[in-house]
């Protein structure tokens, strides 16, 4: 135990003293908390629309100005001529163009049938989807107001309660996800490069040979790390709930417990990389490059995973940041609490559980 | 000229020996290009639609109808009251609820208007505002259906309507594949160059090699140039071969001029492994480095438009696009490969990419010294 | 031996890190053709010194001039003049004999077939001519050291810098690698030598031995052996040793 604990200690020395990779370990999470949460967002605001308006009366201007208060849209200029929209198009600022058609007002007012055509810009379908049915809201909108003022009943209109996100904030949806990257990326990387590193400086060897026990190297090198991302997360959730508002409306140990969890998985998933892999170089490629993308991408962290094809949806599975992301959901914003999470935490220790078998095995066989 | 000659041929036999690199640079993108396009949509489909219906009669009903015909709803269950309806959604069940009120038939025929209430699960905004503009042109359909039957006669003939046609120009079936390609492409590209052009210098640092290159009569100039040149002739060959899969596994149009996009890409990665150089000249160890650029990515990663759009940000954030060149290169991408944009639309990106490119240049070289 | 070149030429040189004083007013000469050991224990300023002369490091003060250049402004021309095999490492582990010496063949700016002939000389002489294609990595110790310093001299410098080129071989090697050495002298090359191995002093036509950044005795090894009343340079190392303990 003795033993332990002085290789614990030397392990803390060498993080405490490279300044520059400890000042990253804590700068990034924080920084990166901050300005994901402030300027990654998928709500729409001020896009910039361009209007063709060959009627230019009273009713189209109406219209427009109910478009353009709405906060959503932005108008960049009016166009002049149909011939217009593909230029303005590929100045590439201009999302979206309106089209009034000739006596629109009149057509309106006196026949009761008018139409506004969107033209939108589809390079970025996401974006072009959501504004032509905000539009299309609006125009609903408009279109029944006039008519309750002419005296037609407007049939039936709807209250919506927007469920554990009053605000839409977007915020809401990253602060899980940025949780899940980082930790997972950090924990991960880290453990499996400072082992890969004892390896490739030689200096492996000669704790094998000492009386150490291997479970107890990893351990030592491993504990250290389990610390430090602890403190990341709190600093990432302190970020979340004093900048972002983001609640944590369940039980805060329930949560420690969870994160602390998901350190294992991420840190034994190190220990695993550090195992296949000979050099610094190779762990890190194979850390960073191979676990950044899918984690962003195949963990539900910005895109929902039940749209994926279901081959994908299946590869998701076994991302650990797709459970851990769906823990932090149930219990930050929905205030869940063990009983409906214990499905996704037994995943987490099944894996923590798998990673380390594997690790274990790898570990004796090159020893051998 | 000679001496880079020989540098460049000890590097590309140095880099195509390392066995255990050659899959993660050349194969590990593909695969994930592949596999992560599948992932990336927003398209909503089978939102998950609880309904509470209180009045049970055929007007009720029918409106229920004009949710179940559509694509984007899935009615899983019919709940007998609100509060078990939200135990669904508590559970994860239910991703929207439907409540509509007791009256509802009678209301309608009397020609009064009343309210139905929606309940959206609006952890994800976006979803949550679609599932909304979705649910609202629903009603509006059972609305105008009802002032074509007329079932009361209090409800007018003479009500307006605005029709709302719209098209979807450059991809017109919304194909998010088409968005993603050029950004993830741009993405992995940029990864690998940006790692093994840093982590190379690095390494040399390292293990001591580089002390024996000092003491040699290579210039600055041209060690840096023929340990850079490798990565940007690899660089663009998987840029290549992306685009190819991208052509023919996914379909992306190819509009523009692809010459303009190889050369976009050598100023691109030109600027890419000029902050790789930096970057080694910043860092002492392989893990210092890898930290440090891990950091810088992931920044200019997420705000370079590759998930969300750049106009949707603060206008602060936008700002520090400008240093961004990860954001310029996707944008460029796009532009050229989706709407055929030409060389006077892409100046202003180019003129940028170039401003940054030189900058990191002259800081590195600068800093790069042989003698300390 | 008084009408000899003076190829080295180092005046006050004083080399500080912070607070530290590395290379103290280090005073000394080395005349072409000879074979110049550069003795002290661990720490004792040693590499500090080498790499100054090397061009890979700058002197706080001092006079420093290498093959008639002066180290602070033409440190650019020493480096064509001069080979150098440094203490953790010389050759890629990860290319061939062959393509190591072509590699820095080319970048001495020797001719394609000038570096194919020397690397047939060199390598059959050394015996490892059937194995030029293997990878350095896979050669023992001793081969490496060998090839690293026939790869240094390559391009028939005027001067070599060997730091510690004997560390880990086992003695019958470091006998051989001498015979290397001696053979370069003989070639006209000048030979600047550092080691820690005391005995190696003896194959030195001049030797220096440094503690803690100054230098405390230069001559012939036969000339210092008489004045400390020694009989090896090892001896004289410890009497010098004992003495600053004392003194």
């Amino acid at each position: 135990m003795k033993r332990l604990l002085g290789f614990i200690n030397k392990e803390v020395f060498h993080i405490l003293r490279d300044p520059r990779t400890l000042a990253i370990l804590f700068g990034i999470p924080v920084i990166q908390m901050l300005l994901f949460g402030f300027a990654i967002t998928n709500e729409i605001k001020d896009a910039k629309i361009a209007i063709l308006d060959l009627s230019h009366d009273q009713t189209s201007e109406k219209l427009t100005n109910k478009i353009i208060s709405t906060g959503y849209f932005q108008l960049d200029r009016y166009l002049s001529a149909a011939s217009d929209i593909d230029a303005v198009f590929r100045e590439g600022n201009v999302r979206m163009v309106l089209v009034f058609e000739p006596n629109f007002g009149q057509k309106f007012v006196k026949e009761g049938k008018a139409s506004v055509q969107l033209i939108a810009d589809a390079s970025e379908p996401n974006t072009a989807n959501l504004l032509v049915n905000y539009t299309q809201g609006i125009i609903f909108d408009f279109v029944r107001l006039e008519n309750a003022a002419g005296g037609v009943s407007p049939g039936i209109t709807t209250e919506v309660r927007m469920a554990y996100n009053p605000g839409l904030k977007g915020v809401f949806m990253f602060v899980p996800g940025i949780m899940a990257m980082l930790l997972i990326l950090i924990s991960a990387l880290m453990t499996s490069i400072s082992i890969t590193r004892e390896k490739e400086m030689g200096t492996m060897e000669v704790l094998l040979v000492s009386p150490l026990r291997p479970f107890q190297i990893i351990l030592g090198k491993v504990l250290p790390y389990v610390l430090l991302s602890i403190i990341n997360a709190i600093l990432i959730l302190l970020v979340a709930k004093l900048v972002f508002g983001v609640p944590v409306m369940g039980s805060i140990a329930l949560l420690m417990l969870e994160c602390t969890l998901y350190i294992m998985v991420s840190l034994s998933l190190g220990i695993l990389i550090s195992t296949l892999v000979k050099t610094q170089q190779v762990a890190m490629m194979i850390s960073l490059v191979g676990l950044m993308l899918p984690t962003i991408l195949l963990s539900g962290f910005i895109y929902p995973i039940e749209n994926m094809p279901l081959p994908l949806q299946g590869l998701c599975q076994i991302m650990p940041p797709r459970w851990f992301i769906a823990i932090l959901k149930e219990i930050m914003l929905k205030g869940n609490g063990f009983a409906y999470i214990w499905k996704e935490t037994l995943v987490l220790v099944a894996m923590t559980v798998i990673f380390i078998s594997i690790s274990v095995k790898k570990f004796k066989i090159r020893l051998a | 000229m000679r001496t880079i000659g020989y540098i460049l041929q000890k590097e590309f036999k140095q880099i195509f020996r390392n066995k255990a690199m050659l899959p993660i640079i050349f194969i590990m993108p593909i695969i994930q290009l592949i596999i992560i396009v599948n992932a990336a949509t927003y398209e909503l489909k089978n939102t998950a639609l609880y309904i509470v219906d209180l009045d049970r009669t055929v007007v009720s009903r029918e409106l229920v109808s004009h949710f179940s015909g559509s694509p984007f709803f899935k009615i899983k269950a019919y709940s007998a009251s609100m509060a078990e309806a939200e135990e669904a959604m508590q559970q994860g069940k239910a991703d929207a609820i439907l409540q509509l009120p007791g009256g509802l038939e009678k209301d309608l025929v009397k020609g009064e208007s009343l309210q139905i209430q929606l309940v959206v699960n609006a952890i994800n905004g976006t979803t949550a505002g679609l599932t909304n503009a979705y649910t609202q042109a629903a009603i509006q359909q059972f609305n105008r259906s009802l002032i074509m039957k007329n079932p009361g006669g209090k409800i007018a003939v003479t009500a307006k309507e605005i029709l709302v046609p719209y098209s979807f120009w450059y991809n017109p079936e919304l194909n998010y594949k088409a968005f993603m390609v050029p950004g993830i492409l741009v993405i992995l590209v940029t990864v690998v160059s940006l790692i093994l052009s840093g982590m190379n210098i690095v390494r040399e640092k390292e293990i001591g090699t580089i002390e024996q290159i000092n003491v040699t009569p290579i210039r600055k100039t041209q060690f840096i140039i023929g340990k850079l040149l490798p990565f940007l002739i690899i660089a663009l060959f998987e840029l290549a071969f992306g685009l190819t899969v991208g052509k023919l596994v996914f379909g992306i149009p190819m509009v523009g001029s692809l010459w303009l996009v190889f050369m976009s890409a050598i100023i691109y990665v030109f600027v890419i492994l000029g902050m790789g150089l930096l970057l080694s000249s910043l860092s002492d160890t392989q893990q210092q480095a890898m930290f440090i650029s891990f950091f810088f990515m992931i920044i200019f990663i997420l705000m370079s438009g590759l998930f969300t759009a750049v106009e949707n940000m603060p206008v602060w954030a936008q700002e520090l696009n400008r240093i961004n060149p990860i954001a310029y290169f996707i944008r460029i991408m796009r532009m050229i490969l989706l709407k055929g944009s030409g060389f006077m639309d892409i100046l202003r990106e180019l003129v940028a990419l170039m401003i940054i490119g030189i900058t990191v240049f002259t800081m590195a070289v600068w800093r790069y010294k042989k003698t300390n | 031996m008084s009408e000899a070149k003076k190829v080295i030429e180092v005046k006050d040189l004083v080399k500080r890190f912070g607070n530290f004083v590395a290379n103290d007013h280090l005073n000394f000469d080395v005349y072409e053709g000879e074979i110049f050991g550069f003795l002290g224990a661990n720490g004792a300023g040693k590499t500090t010194a080498i790499r100054i002369l090397c061009g890979l490091s700058s002197p706080t003060s001092g006079l420093v001039s290498v093959a008639g250049y002066d180290v602070y402004k033409e440190a650019d021309k020493i480096k064509k003049e001069i080979g150098y095999m440094s203490q953790k490492f010389s050759l890629y582990e990860d290319l061939s004999i062959r393509e190591n010496i072509r590699f820095y063949g080319g970048i001495y700016g020797l001719s394609s077939a000038v570096i194919k002939e020397s690397t047939r000389t060199l390598l059959e002489k050394l015996q490892l001519w059937e194995k030029r294609d293997t990878m350095i990595g896979s050669l023992p110790l001793g081969w490496r050291q060998k090839l690293a310093f026939s790869v240094a001299i390559l391009h028939k410098p005027r001067i070599v810098f060997l730091d510690e080129p004997t560390g880990g071989v086992d003695p019958i090697t470091r006998r051989q690698f001498w015979e290397l050495i001696h053979e370069a002298a003989r070639g006209g090359i000048t030979v600047f030598v550092t080691t820690h191995y005391m005995d190696e002093a003896e194959y030195c036509d001049r030797a220096t031995i440094m503690t803690e950044g100054r230098i405390v005795a230069l001559d012939h090894p036969s000339a210092l052996k008489k004045q400390y009343n020694a009989d090896s340079m090892n001896d004289v190392f410890l009497k010098l040793a004992r003495n600053k303990e004392t003194a």
